[in-house]
């Protein structure tokens, strides 16, 4: 049977602009925060005694022009962690009040669920579990990295006014844990990029078109419906497929 | 009315829908990108200020630096006090970071004396002796460095606010700002009056229980833990009140002003 096209939606309006806004805001604070970084680069990967990488390497500093830097890293990074706090707002806000964070929260099932959705990624299992607008591991990934953001924010806070915010400190552990858990978060958003980019590229035009123009298109059967058990056998009215109702 | 030019609006095909709404978005998407990349070259290459009480930041980014220290200010309060250490836990070697402003050879503390201006053409001369001789507040606390190192160190002296009452430079603390420097005028720092009046800004003399060393600023300097350390003046000179911004050292070379905690 011939298949005909329709539209689907998908992203809504908000979450694509806030998604693009987010892109280039984080890759700002990202360097600017090495630039801050690089001023007291103290941490490294230990095990038993042995040092197996150190954050970072003189080429990785001179390859991005990092060193020296430290006044002009926090002047960016104290601009721009205005707009990447408010973006990160905006967005958390239109979840709640659209209804979408039922989309975007994990269910109960979906901790088992992303296990077969990465092993249908990996070609190691065919089938992958049912899904919604996201996926198991999508639910996961993407509440994750809003609670991510958050804590990006509370940590950061915790590091820029230690004394006047003594309590957000003490609840991110002292200082020198909320430092951390503010260098690993940033790690943590780096390996989410990659991952992000590789997912998005095997995922195809469709669904990157979808998050800028918010629509899919897919190909589908006419549906053919039976209209009543009152009409004889025969009478069938065939209707146009409907558009998925706008969110 | 010409009727025959009103085209009957025909519902449009799918493929039709998806080639308008493809073409909305993705030129409001390029016109987007394109804004966001002239306003970052912008930002980026934007010209530096004039050095005058600050300086060496990008303007733009500086009048960010100006408007975040208003809403940050908001936040301040004499009881928000910097967590404090049992003295087991102060280190017994305190990191020595810079010497700007201290390292002129031949001073002698033994004739140092502290000058504060109290008006045009005068000044309040006060001696080491005088202010040991007032109530002593020792403090352990994290010494938090702008580099984004920080230690636990011990300190001891006289109260900032202290000192202004003892010294009835009570009026004159009215003012916005107190400025400090170091005796030969090469390190000197600004502070916002109330920064300087919290509870635990010292005017400090000992550190681990002994008189403070040279390097640490002999024979008096600032402890100020409201603040990141390149506020913390060694080898106070001289103290001045103002409602105006006072130079600051690092704040010319591009830091945030009021670099507070």
């Amino acid at each position: 049977m011939k298949t005909i096209k329709i539209i689907k939606e998908k992203h809504p309006l908000v979450m694509r602009w806030t998604h693009w806004i987010n892109f280039p805001i984080l890759g700002i604070m990202i360097w600017s925060g090495m630039l801050i970084y690089w001023a007291n680069d103290v941490y490294t990967i230990r095990l038993f005694g042995h040092t197996f990488f150190r954050f970072f390497p003189d080429w990785f500093y001179n390859a991005l022009h990092i060193p020296h830097r430290l006044s002009e890293g926090m002047a960016f990074h104290f601009l721009f962690m205005w707009f990447f706090t408010l973006n990160g707002f905006f967005y958390i806000l239109y979840t709640i009040i659209s209804g979408e964070w039922r989309e975007l929260v994990p269910q109960r099932k979906s901790f088992k669920e992303a296990w077969l959705v990465i092993l249908h990624d990996l070609h190691i299992r065919k089938m992958a579990p049912p899904q919604n607008k996201y996926n198991a591991a999508q639910r996961i990934a993407y509440t994750a990295i809003i609670v991510m953001g958050l804590g990006s924010v509370i940590t950061g806070l915790a590091i820029y006014k230690p004394v006047q915010f003594y309590w957000l400190c003490w609840l991110c552990g002292g200082y020198h844990l909320a430092r951390i858990i503010h260098f690993v978060l940033t790690l943590g958003y780096v390996f989410f990029f990659i991952v992000h980019i590789v997912q998005v590229i095997l995922a195809g035009w469709n669904n990157f078109r979808s998050v800028i123009s918010g629509f899919e298109v897919v190909e589908e059967k006419p549906k053919i419906i039976v209209a009543g058990k009152a009409l004889p056998p025969t009478k069938i009215i065939q209707l146009q497929p409907r558009h998925e109702p706008k969110k | 009315m010409n009727l025959k030019n009103k085209k009957v609006k025909k519902e449009l095909t799918v493929d039709q829908k998806i080639n308008r709404r493809n073409f909305i978005s993705f030129a409001t998407f390029f016109v987007a990108g394109s804004t966001a990349v002239g306003g970052w070259k912008w930002l980026y290459n934007s010209p530096l200020e004039k050095t005058e009480i600050t300086g060496g930041a990008h303007k733009p980014l500086r009048r960010a630096l100006n408007k975040t220290e208003l809403f940050f200010r908001n936040f301040f309060s004499n009881n928000h006090e910097v967590k404090t250490y049992p003295k087991s836990m102060a280190v017994k070697q305190i990191r020595v970071n810079s010497d700007v402003g201290i390292n002129d050879e031949g001073f002698k503390p033994d004739l140092w004396q502290l000058n504060v201006i109290t008006g045009l053409n005068q000044a309040l001369k006060i001696s080491i002796d005088e202010i040991k001789a007032l109530p002593k507040t020792e403090i352990i606390y994290d010494f938090k460095c702008v580099e984004g190192w920080d230690q636990i160190q011990h300190w001891a002296g006289l109260r900032f606010v202290d000192f202004v009452e003892h010294f009835k430079l009570t009026e004159l603390a009215k003012k916005q700002y107190i400025g400090m420097e170091t005796p030969n005028g090469e390190y000197y720092i600004g502070l916002d009056r109330e920064s300087a009046l919290h509870p635990q800004t010292i005017l400090a003399y000992e550190m681990n229980d002994q008189p403070i060393s040279l390097e640490h600023g002999a024979p008096l300097r600032l402890i100020i833990p409201v603040k990141y350390g390149i506020k913390n003046l060694k080898r106070i000179g001289t103290i001045s009140f103002s409602d105006k911004r006072p130079r600051d050292y690092w704040a010319e070379l591009g830091y945030d002003y009021y670099s507070g905690l």
